[in-house]
């Protein structure tokens, strides 16, 4: 093992192999992160609609679910990237293709977000379905209109309880961030491939790699686990304080 | 019995160090092949006519022809004339590890023989000459290389075609925003839907890819070479048994004018499957080549420096 590698002058662009590395971890967090805060805010409302008495609200929504749950990430990353841009009006389609700033990064980002949106939300409703009916029932007793029950008994403890699956979702979308190579983006697991083409020390850079995936999962799970402490409700959900 | 267990667990004892340290040399490829009964042959899905899928998505071309030859020599050589034949298919990414690998023990596709590469593999003698030019659609006006300032370029990672690109690139200062994708067809694709303004590839591949497009016509291989492109059969390094057994056999296609025939069949003949006749002779440089083989590789960056 030679992990001097990442110190040698890189092939093209100037600067050293670490500065590829470095690059990769950012598009990773880039894509992640802003997919992530797609399929939370999706997710949450397409969730919130699936619990709702209102048939007219619940069908789209499962609808949702059931599309964008059952496909597999990779054919989705390539609808698209590479179907959308030709069923849209040739001008926009043109558009998506050429003017678009970073088109690979953008569809990635989008692609990921709606995916995750799926199983983010049936996290929500099984977050909201898992609290007793008399809560809501108490809350229309009390006169709350049904939007008032959703925003003060059912999310507030509804979320609480979903935090350790939502932080499965969160960690699983740093790690499907690496499907994003498939449709060009240089994210780290594309940059471990390009490195070890170019200086075949693919031990060394898939090393490096898993050490740092572990690292940035690592992190979003001390952080959500700090989280649910701090808005833990005490007496609820075996906090035992 | 005994003998059989030691000899097993040292296999796996030398799969593990061979997982460690995947440059490292095995053992002797005739050996394993006679040991499994299998050649294992690395194959590619869009390297028309060298190596690449018909309708029915079996290996075909003028790589895997010559790589059956070989088998063909294996088995005479092993005599072993029921060896099964096992096809792999591989990307120009990974090609080479999955060579070292041991998960392959040939390939016959396009692969430049590079003087980089050749730390790694080697190469058979050189069996086909091209060199890096790319492909555009007409409409868009690009004449050279220095058309493509700011433009989008797609490559095929893992391509000396990518080095001799992006050597090009950095020299220049062009500024090509580069996309990688993984195969040949994926990257005509992206050119083909507008993704890409070019894509830089070995002048007959383009010339194969253009030919089997919706309407080819709508496409131009343009620029001088940017490099020269080699083609070897890849094996494993530090094998000479294996390395002579192969060289003697496509020297041998050579020297009885077996490999006009088989040049025939598929660069001027009508080729599976859309029955396209490539019409291209074969080049002074490659008849040379018959005449007087080599297996020497080429310079990564083609012509710039590196």
């Amino acid at each position: 093992m030679d992990f001097s590698v990442f110190f040698q002058p890189a092939f093209s662009g100037g600067g050293i192999y670490l500065d590829w590395v470095l690059s990769g971890i950012k598009w990773t967090l880039l894509v992640s992160i802003l997919a992530w805060i797609i399929a939370f805010t999706v997710g949450s409302v397409v969730g919130v609609l699936r619990t709702t008495r209102l048939a007219a609200l619940r069908a789209p929504a499962t609808v949702y679910v059931e599309v964008f749950r059952n496909i597999p990430l990779l054919v989705q990353m390539f609808i698209w990237y590479f179907v959308l841009p030709e069923i849209v009006p040739e001008s926009m389609g043109d558009w998506m293709k050429g003017q678009m700033p970073m088109p690979e990064f953008w569809n990635a980002v989008l692609c990921l977000g709606f995916y995750t949106a799926s199983r983010v939300a049936e996290q929500v409703r099984s977050g909201i379905q898992s609290i007793p009916v008399g809560q809501t029932y108490a809350g229309l007793a009390m006169g709350l209109t049904g939007p008032q029950v959703y925003r003060h008994v059912l999310l507030p403890m509804g979320y609480r309880i979903v935090i350790p699956p939502l932080t499965s979702e969160f960690l699983t979308i740093f790690k499907n961030s690496s499907v994003a190579l498939t449709i060009g983006v240089l994210e780290l697991t594309a940059q471990a491939r390009q490195i070890s083409e170019y200086t075949f020390r693919t031990f060394e850079v898939f090393t490096v790699a898993t050490v740092v995936y572990v690292l940035i999962t690592l992190a979003v799970t001390v952080a959500m686990r700090a989280l649910e402490n701090r808005v833990r409700v005490p007496g609820y959900m075996g906090s035992g304080k | 019995m005994k003998t059989a267990r030691i000899l097993s667990s040292l296999a796996v004892a030398a799969a593990l160090v061979a997982l460690a340290a995947p440059a490292a040399a095995q053992e002797g490829t005739l050996k394993k092949i006679k040991d499994t009964g299998v050649v294992k042959i690395g194959n590619r899905d869009a390297s028309i006519p060298f190596s690449y899928l018909d309708d029915k998505q079996r290996p075909i071309g003028y790589g895997v022809d010559i790589c059956l030859k070989i088998v063909d020599a294996i088995k005479a050589e092993l005599k072993m004339p029921k060896l099964k034949v096992e096809f792999v298919p591989v990307t120009s990414q990974t090609r080479i590890p999955i060579l070292t690998g041991g998960n392959i023990d040939i390939e016959c596709g396009s692969t430049t023989n590079s003087v980089e590469r050749q730390k790694q593999v080697a190469f058979a003698p050189t069996y086909f000459m091209t060199g890096t030019k790319i492909i555009v659609k007409k409409s868009s006006k690009i004449k050279g290389y220095d058309d493509l300032k700011g433009k989008t370029v797609v490559f095929t990672a893992g391509t000396t075609n990518e080095r001799a690109m992006k050597a090009y690139n950095d020299e220049k200062k062009l500024g090509i925003n580069f996309i990688p994708s993984k195969d040949h067809a994926e990257s005509f694709l992206a050119v083909e839907t507008g993704r890409a303004a070019a894509f830089p590839m070995d002048d007959i591949l383009l010339y194969s890819l253009r030919a089997s497009a919706k309407k080819p016509a709508d496409y131009e291989v343009v620029g001088e070479f940017l490099s020269d492109d080699p083609y070897g059969i890849m094996m494993r390094k530090d094998d000479p048994e294996f390395k002579k057994l192969v060289d003697k056999t496509v020297i041998g296609l050579y020297k009885s004018g077996q490999i006009n025939k088989i040049y025939a069949k598929w660069f001027q003949s009508k080729i599976p499957p859309k029955n396209i006749n490539l019409g291209f002779p074969m080049s002074a440089a490659l008849k040379e080549l018959v005449k007087n083989p080599n297996d020497k590789g080429v310079e990564a960056c083609g012509k710039m420096k590196c």
